[in-house]
């Protein structure tokens, strides 16, 4: 990490950069005049009993005075401004950078890491390129100066009144070094207790399901007592140096008196002497703070540079064309597809989709089933073979263009903290309210929605409702129904949810899957039965091909698979259609009327359907 | 319908949350129940207040010294008399050093006390809140309380505390000693005052807003950073990058900008001024000062020395230091009140669930569980979610839960184990109410299995320990074996000993769930409640899960929420609940005879796909 790097987001400030050293500049100079006015005040005004000297010295100070607090002020907002600036500034590029960067490396990276490269590491390089450099320079400039000046006065008193400060700066420059492993300390041990209080927060069901409370709280403890020893450790090293500092300071004064008086110096010059040295005390002081934030700065833009150079391996080639409307054919080439620093994960797959086909994918957990579907999205590049779409190589096409085209409703449904509205046209942010509607109803969402108070416009996630996983997956449906994909990418599993939200949900993939091309990761008999192509995968490779129909009195895997999972709904729904022949007539005495699935009516007073987290409660 | 357009207005400003609060700057509530927890520590803390006192005394009697120095020695030629007050100068030196030395390391400690007990005061009643709470409260929200808001109270107590304490000490002090000196120079510089008073009044207004605006702000970014990082994936799928930055730039990250330029403007105005306002006080002092030494007394009616001048001008300098750094407190006095607000509404959410006082261990159960008359609401006067439900279990049974989502089922089991207590009836092991019996006593006794099962990030050992941190190797793995886990968990990196990550990342789904099964296996519980999962699991997990089920449930009394046909037909008897009641109760045959509810529930589960 070299030091022209650090320093590369002020590039665009360079003027205020050239007012902020300039201004630093002028206030170094008018704090140096003070000491020299003060000196002759005592020895024109009050030595040679100078009256004027003294008025003169008063308006001086005045001056100074506005002048400093003018250049002050520039100093200070100026470094301040520069430091949200690239703060600024470097925060843009990197949320860019990150929301572009390809999954494989998502897969590696961790959300808390990428947030502090966001948050720490960019405060930590913005201040010190904005206002630590500059106390540095400060420093720098004020030590010349007065060094210059007190050397003119008396060389053996500078040297005699510097030792301390001498001194001080190493001390300081110790501090810096030796704090930093314990601020490090500190916030380990802080990571450690905020985990513990997550982890008690989630597993809380666990704790009380097992009676662990005493437990816990000596889990709890531990990290606990660690951040109250590396507490105590940083705070008595700060009380052996803080008054050290100060104790320092007092012996360049003794110093200057002493070996003033005795080198027979002027009382003015005397006190002037000390006057300067005391105007260097406060910046030598921060010295080690500074130079300990440098490192942080350097190690932090380190770490900010790895995410910003990091290539974004799924680009769109330059000059590439858009892909013009699809009709939805998707055909696989001979394609192998390993992660990074994994065994291949997908080999050697051939297969075409014609338009408006429904391929089902089965196969156990690991087989391929997911990575298939990635690519076509173009989420990673095959390693070998293409992937083609209409006959269009996907990687030489503009990105967008080939996503665009491209729905994806998966198992977890991702929502954002937004309105409900706003999710639903996440894909498409200028879609008008009767598209919106249209989505929503054909997702079988429209009902529920309605019968929150706000209706659209009501907020998801942790300042606004709480959604379950029906409902979320819903208005996933919906959203992908929006962008009106010629290719559709989804999970048809619905974990979690009641027999009645999972016919629902059924009903919106069934509308959702019309006039498309759909790749479903399988779960369901129905699904499977109706797909124009099964591939059925295991270890990455399709170990048999085919339709429902022509592979079930099949011995090999795809029996196997209808045996194990699918043959239960199947011998299920045989009891049903019996019960049904032997018994026409109407279902004879109900408990209480039911209400049939289709007319979902909003009621909102019922807990349909939501979490049984009382909302009104906070 | 009017086709309006349906890109609503972006958001200018954050949402709004409980953490920009804007505290008073001084509450007085707050400090009393902050100051109750620095009580146990008040003889430290007044033994460290004279250490620094004694350290003040060195820290003022400086410019005093220096005064003699200049008057009696340098300015008399009398180098014995200069060296003496040098030296005395350099003691007053050592003085402050030890008084401060002292101070700190007492103080440090008596902080720490102080943040720790509240820290521990916090944990503790989470320990004793009822699940209902964590249902309700964000487990964001529960970490900033204790992790963030704890440290604010901890910069005040330790730091601020101090700091305004040796600020008000310091100025009390050095105006003593400028009145020794000369008290009507001392009212001279004390003429900027006012002056001072009215910036700092100006600043504080305006800096209380900002702080609270850059503090909202950065909460804002970082929701959205970490919202787009968890999203990426969907981000990209959706093609929103270029729209998503836009709305970061102008919107999120612009607004933390436009707040912090405004707060530094602030900032860079104010100290400036106080400077200036102190070069006033400087040129004041040594003009008329200067003139009193030369013998035009004036106004101040006597003559001073050199020395006092010298004094005087130092005075200054250290008196606006204290200034200066109290109205910088200001914030951080605000931030821990508003801290100390959260902290204390926590602690003071009552515990819904108590022991009653005198309650007795449940004796060892048989497994009978009855359920009488139960009703249950989550608010006093709210809809009730369960409604008046009877139920008597024999023990052994297994009893499979059915009903759509809302039906109650979830709050059924949580009864048992008194995560709830009844609002009318009661719920009754083995004959004795729940609510007679410690609750550690009936959790021991009941175990539970959920949904998503929750591992701890410790290693797969101590997870499957977990009900009995004493257990032996082999009690695990007879317990791993027994639900078919021994042989995936041999398989991993260190086997038993493999480390789980955070929530049993390393695991999927399905190995969880068997780890999860061997938990509540090697526990014994005489009562099993399990929350059956039905996402997707591979085949040859299913089948092993199928049979650890069995394996689990053989020999209690087990109440499972079913999702799983073959759980559901298998079961002794099967429950069908609708809002709050129980509208049906049979075995499988019996109520699909009976072409009721449960009927219904599962022609519509399939009807839809049976062609």
């Amino acid at each position: 990490m070299n030091l022209l790097r650090l320093f590369r987001p002020l590039r665009p400030y360079r003027l205020q950069v050239a007012a902020l050293v300039l201004s630093t500049a002028l206030l170094t100079l008018a704090s140096l005049w003070v000491p020299g006015i003060i000196q002759s005040v005592i020895d024109d005004g009050l030595g040679r009993r100078e009256p004027e000297a003294l008025t003169r010295a008063a308006l001086a100070i005045l001056a100074i005075g506005a002048l400093r607090a003018v250049f002050a002020f520039a100093r200070r907002y100026l470094g301040e401004w520069l430091v949200n600036r690239t703060g600024f500034d470097l925060r843009n590029a990197l949320y860019d950078k990150i929301q572009r960067l390809h999954f494989g490396y998502h897969d590696q990276a961790q959300t808390g890491q990428l947030m502090s490269r966001c948050t720490e590491d960019v405060s930590a390089v913005s201040r010190f390129i904005g206002q630590g450099a500059i106390d540095l320079l400060n420093v720098i400039m004020l030590l010349i100066g007065i060094l210059f000046l007190l050397v003119q006065q008396s060389l053996p008193l500078t040297l005699i009144g510097m030792l301390p400060l001498i001194v001080m700066t190493a001390v300081t420059m110790r501090l810096g070094r030796i704090a930093e492993p314990m601020f490090l300390r500190i916030d380990n041990a802080l990571g450690a207790v905020s985990s513990a209080v997550q982890e008690y927060a989630t597993g809380v069901q666990v704790v009380r399901a097992f009676a662990r409370e005493a437990d816990e709280a000596t889990r709890f403890d531990k990290p606990h007592r660690e951040l109250y020893d590396a507490r105590v450790t940083l705070v008595g090293t700060w009380g052996r140096y803080m008054p050290t500092f100060f104790l320092l300071i007092v012996a360049s004064t003794a110093l200057v008196l002493w070996f003033g008086a005795v080198l027979q110096l002027t009382l003015g010059e005397i006190v002037a002497f000390n006057a300067y040295l005391m105007l260097l005390a406060a910046p030598v002081q921060d010295l080690g703070f500074v130079v300990s934030s440098a490192s942080e700065a350097l190690a932090g833009a380190t770490r900010i540079y790895e995410v910003l150079d990091a290539p974004l391996v799924i680009e769109t080639q330059p000059d590439a064309p858009a892909l013009p409307p699809l009709s939805g054919r998707v055909t696989f080439e001979d394609v192998s597809f390993r992660y990074r620093g994994a065994g291949a994960a997908l080999s050697n797959i051939s297969f075409e989709a014609e338009p408006n086909q429904v391929i089902a994918l089965i196969g156990p957990t690991g087989s391929g089933k997911t990575s298939l579907v990635n690519l076509i999205p173009r989420f990673y590049d095959p390693s070998q073979g293409r992937v083609l779409a209409d006959g269009h190589d996907i990687r030489t096409v503009e990105l967008h263009s080939l996503r665009r085209q491209i729905g994806l409703v998966l198992q977890t449904s991702l929502l954002f903290s937004a309105t409900i509205r706003e999710n639903i046209a996440y894909g498409r942010p200028e879609a008008t309210d009767d598209e919106i509607f249209a989505a929503a109803r054909a997702a079988q969402a429209h009902d529920f929605i309605r019968s929150f108070p706000a209706g659209y416009d009501t907020e998801v996630g942790e300042r606004g409702v709480t959604l379950s996983g029906g409902q979320r997956q819903r208005i996933a449906i919906a959203r992908a129904l929006l962008t009106d994909p010629r290719i559709l990418i989804l999970d048809d599993a619905t974990s979690s949810v009641d027999m009645r939200t999972e016919y629902l949900i059924q009903k919106a993939l069934d509308t959702l899957m019309q006039g498309r091309t759909t790749f479903v990761i399988a779960q369901r008999l129905s699904t499977v039965r109706r797909a124009d192509l099964i591939l059925v995968l295991d270890g990455g490779r399709v170990v048999q091909r085919g339709t429902h129909a022509a592979m079930v009195d099949q011995p090999g895997p795809y029996q196997e698979i209808y045996n194990l999972q699918l043959k239960d709904q199947e011998q299920f729904q045989r009891e049903m259609l019996f019960l049904d022949s032997e018994e026409p007539e109407a279902p004879e005495a109900h408990t209480e009327p039911v209400p049939h699935p289709k007319a979902e009516r909003p009621d909102p007073t019922r807990a349909e359907d939501k979490p049984l987290k009382p909302s009104s409660v906070r | 319908m009017t086709a309006k357009a349906a890109t609503p207005a972006k958001p200018k400003a954050p949402p709004p949350g409980d953490d920009d609060i804007l505290g008073k700057a001084y509450d007085p509530r707050i400090a009393r129940r902050l100051t109750a927890y620095v009580r146990p520590y008040a003889g430290r803390i007044g033994i460290a207040i004279l250490w620094m006192i004694a350290a003040m005394l060195g820290y003022i009697a400086g410019p005093y010294l220096i005064a003699i120095a200049i008057d009696e020695g340098i300015a008399q030629g009398d180098l014995g008399r200069t060296g003496q007050a040098v030296l005395l100068y350099l003691l007053a030196g050592v003085v402050f050093w030890i008084g401060t030395y002292v101070r700190v390391q007492i103080m440090a400690r008596a902080g720490q006390d102080v943040v720790y007990d509240l820290r521990r005061a916090l944990f503790d009643h989470m320990q004793r809140l009822s699940l209902g709470f964590f249902g309700r409260y964000a487990v964001g929200r529960l970490v900033s309380r204790v992790v963030n808001d704890v440290s604010v109270v901890r910069e005040m107590v330790v730091w601020a505390l101090v700091a305004v304490a040796r600020d008000f000490v310091d100025l009390f002090g050095i105006i003593v000693a400028m009145l020794l000196l000369n008290w009507r120079l001392s009212l001279l510089s004390f003429a900027v005052l006012p002056l001072m008073a009215i910036a700092t009044e100006l600043f504080r207004r305006q800096a209380r807003e900002s702080y609270r605006r850059v503090r909202s702000a950065v909460g804002w970014v970082n929701a959205v950073l970490n919202e787009n990082i968890v999203g990426v994936r969907v981000v990209q799928s959706f093609g929103r990058e270029d729209y998503n930055l836009g709305v970061f730039k102008r919107d999120v990250n612009g607004n933390l900008l436009r707040a912090s330029n405004w707060a530094s403007l602030l900032v860079s105005i104010f100290f400036p001024s106080v400077d200036l306002i102190g070069s006033f006080a400087l040129a004041l002092v040594l003009y008329i000062g200067g003139r009193a030494v030369l013998g035009e007394t004036g106004w101040l009616g006597v003559t001073i020395t050199p020395g006092t001048l010298v004094a005087f001008a130092l005075y200054i300098d250290r008196f606006f230091n204290p200034i200066r750094d109290l109205s910088q407190r200001y914030n951080a006095l605000q931030a821990t009140m508003a801290s100390g607000e959260r902290i204390f509404e926590l602690l003071d959410t009552p515990v819904e669930v108590p022991d009653r006082p005198g309650a007795r261990d449940l004796p060892t159960v048989v497994g009978e569980v009855e359920f009488d008359d139960v009703s249950f609401r989550y608010v006093p006067d709210g809809q009730p979610v369960l409604d008046h439900v009877n139920l008597r279990v024999v023990p052994g049974q297994t009893i499979a839960l059915v009903g759509e989502t809302g039906a109650g089922k979830s709050t059924f089991v949580k009864l048992i184990s008194r995560f709830y207590d009844a609002s009318e009836g009661a719920v009754r092991i083995d004959g004795v109410d729940v609510r007679a019996v410690t609750q550690e006593s009936l959790r021991r006794q009941t175990g539970v299995v959920l949904q998503d099962p929750f591992l701890f990030s410790g290693s797969v050992f101590s997870n499957i320990a977990y009900a009995h941190p004493g257990a032996t190797p082999e009690h695990v793995q007879r317990a791993a074996e027994a639900v078919g886990a021994h042989a995936f968990i041999e398989k991993l990196d260190k086997g038993y000993d493999t480390t789980v990550g955070e929530g049993g990342a390393i695991l999927s789904g399905g190995q969880r769930q068997l780890i999860s099964f061997a938990r509540a296996l090697l526990a014994d519980p005489r009562i099993l409640i399990l929350d059956e999962a039905t996402s997707s699991i591979d085949t040859q997990t299913e089948r092993i899960i199928q049979a650890a089920l069995e394996r689990l449930l053989s020999g209690r009394t087990a109440f499972v929420i079913a999702h799983r046909l073959s759980t559901i037909t298998r079961a002794d008897l099967i429950v069908v609940m609708d809002r709050g009641r129980i509208i049906e109760q049979g075995t499988h045959a019996q109520l699909l005879e009976r072409r009721g509810r449960y009927f219904d529930l599962y022609t519509m589960a399939f009807a839809g796909h049976a062609d």
